[in-house]
C-alpha cells in the first residue's frame, strides 16, 4: 500500500500489451531506472569495467551518502514548495566545528549530538523565518548560504584545513561494518545481510501485488511480475556480493539506510507526512482541513538542516579534515537529485526512497566521468543538461497523465 | 444618433451590410460548461449610445455572457452568433475585443497598486516614438482622460493610495484612451459608497452623450431604473425580457418577478418536520474587519443556529457569507476582530486555527472545492480522510485498512461514482468532488457544519443526493448553516434564513413565510433609506 503514487492503473483503462500498459502507466518511475542503468553501461563500458568494480561501487556509496541525506531532507522542503539553497554551507560549517571539537579533544560520542544538536537550531532559526514570519524560503536560506559560509570562515581562518584523526569519526565514511565470521576473502555479515534485504525485498512486493489485487487495481501478469521480482532480488544479491568481495557493507550506506528508513517511515505512514503533501498539493485547503502549515513547515526546515550537519559530519569524515571551501555546491546536487528522482516542481508529489535514486544518477555521473578523466568543466554542462532534461520530461509526462 | 463604422475591415459574406441602429447582437448564444447549461440560447442586443443594464440572479449567466463578448470564452467554446457593428464578429481573446472598441471593466479591477495613475491608464498600451515609451506625451494625454471622467487626482500618484471609487474611474479612462465604443461595467457600484455610485453613474450618462455606448451589470435595482435606457433580464441561462424604459414605466417589482419568476418543484426533498432543539451556535455583535482591503466587512452580526436545523444565509456575492464563515472557522485570512462573541456548544469560543474550530465540532466545507476544498493530485481516500485522520491513527502510524475502509464507506454513503477510493480528485466530475469534499466533513462528525455553497456547478442529479444527505444530517441532529446565491435552494432548505448585504445582517425570516422576491429586495437593500456608507476606504495621500 502506498501513498503517493498511485500503483497501477484501474480496470477500465486495460488496453494494450500488458507490460506496455504498466510501463507506460509507470514511465516517470521507470524512467530513472533506466537512466541509472544507461549510465551504469555506458561507464561500465567506457571505462574497461573499472566503474562496475567492488572497489568502484564502495566508492560510489560513500561518495553519495553525503549527497543523499541532504537529498532526503530537500525532498520534504521541495514537496512542500518551499527550496533551501544553504544546506551546503550548513554542511560544511557543521563539518568544521565537528572538525575543530574533534581536535580540541572533545569525544566523538559526545561531538556527533553536539553537531546535529546545532543543525536542528539552524532549522529552526531559518524554518521560524519562513513559517512564521513568512520571508519567502528562497531569501531567507539565500541569506543563509551567506551566514554559514562566513561562519565556515570563520571557524577555519585560525587554522585553515582542520585535519581529523580520530578514527572513529572517520570510519563513518570510510569504514565498514565488522565480519563476525572472518571469511576467506569474503564478508560474511555483509553476505548475510543482503540476503535479509534481497528477502525484504521480495516480500514487500509480494504484498503490494496482494493489495492491489485486494483494491481491484490491474496487476502485472505473472511472467512479468516473476522478471521483474527475479530482477530486483538478483539487483540486491549483486550488489552486496561485490561489497562482500571488497570489505564488505560500508557504515555510510548503514546511516543512509537508516535515515532513509526513518523518513520513508515518517511520509507514507504518519499524519505528519500526509500533512506533507496535502500542504504540497493543496496549501489552502490543507490549512482549512485543519493541517497546520506553519508547524509542518518549520518541522520541515529543522529536519532539512539536522540532515544538512548529518551531511557535513559525513563529508568531513570522508576528507579526514574540514576545509574552507567544504560544501560549495552540495545544494545544487541535493535539489538536482530530488527533482531527477521525481519531486513534481509544483510540489505535493516526492519520495525518499526515488531521490535516493536521483543522487546515485548524479554521483554515478560525477564518479564514472573521474575515472573517464572528464573535465570538470564538461561535467557541470552534462549535469545540467541532465537535470533539465529530466524535469522537463517529468513535466511533460504529467501534463500527459 | 448612428455613428460612423468604421469602414476598414472587410465584408464576411453573411454579415449584414446596412450601418442598423444596433451595435451589438448576441443571438442563439448556447454555452456548455460540461454537462451544464450556463447559457441556453439567449439572445442580446444593444443600440448604438444607449445605456443597457442587464439584471438577474446570481447564476443567471450574466457575467457568461459577457465573458463571451470580451474574448475570455473564445469563439468555438460556445454557439451562436455574435453582430457588432452589423458585421459576424468572432473573439479569441480580450485583445480581439479591444481591438474593435470593447472594453470591460470587471468587479474586482485589474490594475497594478505599485504603478502610477498614469502609467496604470496606458499599461498594455504605452504611447511610443518609435520604440521607446514617451512619457510626457503619456502624462499629458493622462491627465486629459482624468479630466474627462472628472476625476481630481494627481496622475503621478500611486493606485494602492486611491479608494476603490477612484480606481473605478481610472479603469474607465483607461477604457477611454483605448477609444471604447462598447463599455462594460461588471458591478461597478457593488464596493462604492453612495457618492461614489451618484458620481459614477453621472459620468455613465455623460458619457452617453459623447456616444459611448454602456452595458452595466448590476444587482441594485433602483440605480438600474435610474439610469437605464434598456433593462435586459437574464434567468437560468435564458432572456426573460428586454424591457425599454423610455416606452413605459418600468417597476422595480417588475423586474424582481421577472428574475425570480418560479415556483417551487419538487428538487427539494422533504425531511420529516421535527421542532429544532436548544440553541447550539450563538453569534453576537461579530464586527471583523480585514486589513488587506483596509475596510470592515462585517458589521454586528448576530445569528444563531439550533440543533437539528438548517439555517439558510442568503445575500447577493460580496455580501460578507463566506468572509464571516472563514473569520469563525480559525480565520485564516487574518482578519482583525474588532468585537463580537461566539458561544458554541454552551461555551464561549474563539478559533485561532481551524484544527480548533474542527476538534471543538465545526465544519466548513468551501465554497471553490478546486481552490481551497480538495486536494486535487490525491485521491478520494486522502482527501476523504484528511481533517480527521486522528481517528485512524494508532501510535504514530495511520492504519491504511481502516483507512481504505472508513474511506470506502464514505463513497458508498456518499455515492461518489468512481472506480475506486484511489481515484485521484482532479479527474472526477464537480459533482463527486463536491460529495469528496463532503465526505471529508461528515468523517470528521462536527456538530455545525456550514456549507457554502453547496451545490453550485454540479448538475441536477448530484444536488438532490446533496440535498437528501443534508436532511439525513440535521435528522440525525447535526446543524447545518447554508451559504447559497440561489434564492430557491435557500427556500427549498431552510427552516429559517438570514439576509446579508454589506456585510450586515439585514433581515431573518422562517422560510415559510419567505417569498424569492421579499429575500431580494432585502438583499438589494432596496426600500432601504438608511443606509450609512460603510466603506471607509483610504483616500488619496499622494
Amino acid at each position: 500500500m502506498n501513498a503517493q503514487t498511485q500503483i497501477g492503473i484501474p480496470h477500465e483503462k486495460r488496453g494494450g500489451p500488458p507490460i506496455l500498459s504498466l510501463l507506460k502507466a509507470n514511465i516517470r518511475e521507470y524512467a530513472m531506472y533506466i537512466a541509472l542503468l544507461v549510465i551504469f553501461i555506458v561507464f561500465g563500458a567506457a571505462t574497461n569495467g573499472l566503474f562496475l568494480s567492488p572497489r568502484n561501487l564502495t566508492d560510489l556509496i560513500n561518495q553519495t551518502g553525503y549527497v543523499a541525506v541532504l537529498a532526503v531532507g530537500m525532498t520534504i522542503i521541495l514537496i512542500i514548495k518551499h527550496i533551501d539553497l544553504s544546506v551546503g554551507y550548513v554542511a560544511g560549517f557543521m563539518g568544521a566545528v565537528a572538525a575543530m571539537l574533534l581536535s580540541r579533544g572533545t569525544h566523538v560520542l559526545a561531538v556527533i549530538p553536539i553537531i546535529l544538536a546545532l543543525g536542528i537550531v539552524i532549522g529552526m532559526y531559518q524554518g521560524f523565518l519562513v513559517a512564521k514570519v513568512k520571508v519567502p524560503a528562497f531569501v531567507t536560506t539565500l541569506a543563509g548560504m551567506f551566514i554559514f559560509r562566513g561562519c565556515l570562515s570563520r571557524v577555519t581562518t585560525a587554522t585553515g584545513t582542520i585535519i581529523v584523526r580520530d578514527t572513529v569519526f572517520r570510519s563513518f565514511s570510510n569504514g565498514f561494518i565488522p565480519d563476525w565470521f572472518h571469511g576467506n576473502g569474503i564478508h560474511i555479515l555483509t553476505l548475510m545481510i543482503g540476503v535479509l534485504g534481497a528477502l525484504a525485498v521480495a516480500a514487500s512486493q509480494f504484498r503490494s501485488r496482494r493489495n492491489m489485487r485486494r483494491y481491484d487495481f490491474k496487476v502485472s501478469s505473472p511472467s512479468t511480475f516473476a522478471g521483474t521480482l527475479a530482477l530486483s532480488v538478483a539487483l540486491v544479491i549483486v550488489v552486496f556480493w561485490m561489497l562482500a568481495h571488497y570489505k564488505g557493507l560500508p557504515w555510510t550506506a548503514v546511516i543512509v539506510g537508516v535515515v532513509l528508513l526513518i523518513y520513508h517511515f515518517i511520509l507514507s505512514k504518519t499524519p505528519l507526512g500526509r500533512s506533507v503533501y496535502a500542504i504540497g498539493g493543496n496549501t489552502e485547503a490543507a490549512e482549512l482541513s485543519g493541517v497546520n502549515v506553519a508547524k509542518v513547515t518549520f518541522l520541515a526546515f529543522c529536519s532539512m538542516s539536522l540532515l544538512a550537519a548529518l551531511s557535513g559530519i559525513l563529508y568531513t569524515s570522508r576528507m579526514a579534515s574540514a576545509t574552507p571551501t567544504a560544501g560549495l555546491g552540495f545544494e545544487m546536487d541535493a535539489i538536482a537529485s530530488s527533482y531527477i528522482g521525481g519531486v513534481s516542481v509544483s510540489g505535493g508529489v516526492g519520495k525518499v526512497t526515488n531521490t535516493l535514486v536521483g543522487a546515485l544518477v548524479i554521483i554515478s555521473l560525477t564518479n564514472g566521468m573521474n575515472l573517464m578523466g572528464v573535465d570538470i568543466s564538461f561535467q557541470y554542462m552534462l549535469k545540467g543538461a541532465i537535470f533539465i532534461l529530466a524535469v522537463a520530461f517529468d513535466i511533460i509526462s504529467r501534463r500527459q497523465a | 444618433m448612428h455613428r460612423k463604422g468604421d469602414t476598414a475591415r472587410s465584408e464576411p459574406p453573411s454579415a449584414r451590410t446596412e450601418p442598423s441602429e444596433w451595435l451589438l447582437e448576441m443571438r442563439g448564444i448556447v454555452k456548455m460548461f460540461r454537462s451544464v447549461r450556463a447559457l441556453d440560447n439567449v439572445c442580446f442586443a444593444v443600440k448604438r449610445g444607449e445605456i443597457h443594464c442587464l439584471v438577474g440572479e446570481n447564476g443567471a449567466g450574466k457575467s457568461t455572457l459577457m465573458k463571451i463578448l470580451s474574448g475570455a470564452h473564445p469563439y468555438g467554446s460556445y454557439e451562436g452568433d455574435i453582430f457588432y457593428q452589423g458585421r459576424e464578429t468572432r473573439l479569441n481573446g480580450a485583445a480581439d475585443s479591444e481591438k474593435i472598441g470593447i472594453a470591460i471593466i470587471y468587479q474586482e479591477l485589474a490594475q497594478f497598486p505599485e504603478l502610477t495613475v498614469y502609467e496604470n491608464i496606458f499599461i498594455g498600451h504605452e504611447l511610443r516614438d518609435g520604440g521607446v515609451i514617451n512619457w510626457n506625451r503619456t502624462l499629458v494625454e493622462a491627465s486629459k482622460l482624468l479630466e474627462r471622467v472628472r476625476l481630481k487626482v494627481n496622475p503621478r500618484a500611486k493606485i494602492k493610495s486611491l479608494g476603490v471609487g477612484k480606481r473605478q474611474l481610472i479603469e474607465i479612462a483607461k477604457a477611454l484612451s483605448k477609444n471604447v465604443k462598447l463599455l462594460i461595467l461588471d458591478e461597478p457600484t457593488a464596493a462604492l459608497n453612495d457618492d461614489d455610485s451618484d458620481n459614477l453613474l453621472c459620468l455613465i450618462r455623460e458619457l452617453k452623450g459623447q456616444g459611448v455606448t454602456c452595458v452595466m451589470i448590476s444587482h441594485k435595482l433602483r440605480e438600474v431604473l435610474a439610469i437605464a435606457d434598456t433593462i435586459t433580464v437574464l434567468r437560468d441561462g435564458v432572456t426573460v425580457c428586454s424591457m425599454d424604459t423610455r416606452a413605459g414605466a418600468v417597476t422595480e417589482s417588475d423586474l424582481i418577478r421577472n428574475m425570480v419568476g418560479r415556483s417551487i418543484d419538487d428538487i427539494y426533498p422533504k425531511r420529516a418536520q421535527s421542532q429544532p432543539g436548544d440553541v447550539l451556535f450563538a453569534l453576537r455583535g461579530w464586527t471583523v474587519y480585514d486589513p488587506m482591503s483596509e475596510r470592515e466587512i462585517l458589521r454586528n452580526v448576530s445569528i444563531d443556529a439550533r440543533k437539528g436545523e438548517i439555517v439558510g444565509l442568503a445575500g447577493l456575492m460580496g455580501a460578507g457569507r463566506t468572509e464571516l464563515a472563514l473569520s469563525l472557522f480559525g480565520n485564516t485570512p487574518g482578519y482583525r476582530l474588532i468585537s463580537g462573541s461566539l458561544e458554541f456548544k454552551g461555551k464561549l469560543a474563539r478559533f485561532a486555527h481551524p484544527r480548533q474550530a474542527i476538534d471543538a465540532g465545526l465544519a466548513y466545507v468551501t465554497e471553490d472545492r478546486k481552490k481551497n476544498g480538495l486536494v486535487l493530485i490525491q485521491d478520494i481516500r486522502f482527501n476523504a480522510t484528511l481533517s480527521a485522520l486522528r481517528k485512524l491513527t494508532s501510535g504514530m502510524i495511520v492504519n491504511g485498512n481502516e483507512e481504505i475502509r472508513a474511506a470506502e464507506g464514505l463513497k458508498k454513503a456518499l455515492n461518489i461514482k468512481a472506480p475506486s477510493v484511489f481515484q485521484v480528485t482532479g479527474n472526477l466530475s464537480g459533482g463527486n468532488q463536491q460529495k469528496t469534499s463532503l465526505a471529508k466533513w461528515i468523517f470528521a462528525k462536527p456538530d455545525l457544519l456550514i456549507l457554502d455553497e453547496p451545490t453550485r456547478g454540479i448538475d441536477v442529479g448530484a444536488k438532490y443526493e446533496i440535498y437528501t444527505l443534508m436532511n439525513q444530517l440535521v435528522e440525525q441532529g447535526m446543524s447545518i448553516i447554508m451559504i447559497s446565491s440561489e434564492l430557491l435552494e435557500i427556500l427549498g432548505m431552510s427552516d429559517r434564513l438570514y439576509v446579508m448585504a454589506e456585510g450586515r445582517i439585514v433581515g431573518e425570516t422562517s422560510a415559510r413565510d419567505a417569498s424569492e422576491q421579499s429575500i431580494m429586495s432585502m438583499a438589494t437593500l432596496s426600500g432601504r433609506d438608511d443606509r450609512t456608507t460603510h466603506d471607509q476606504t483610504r483616500e488619496e495621500t499622494a
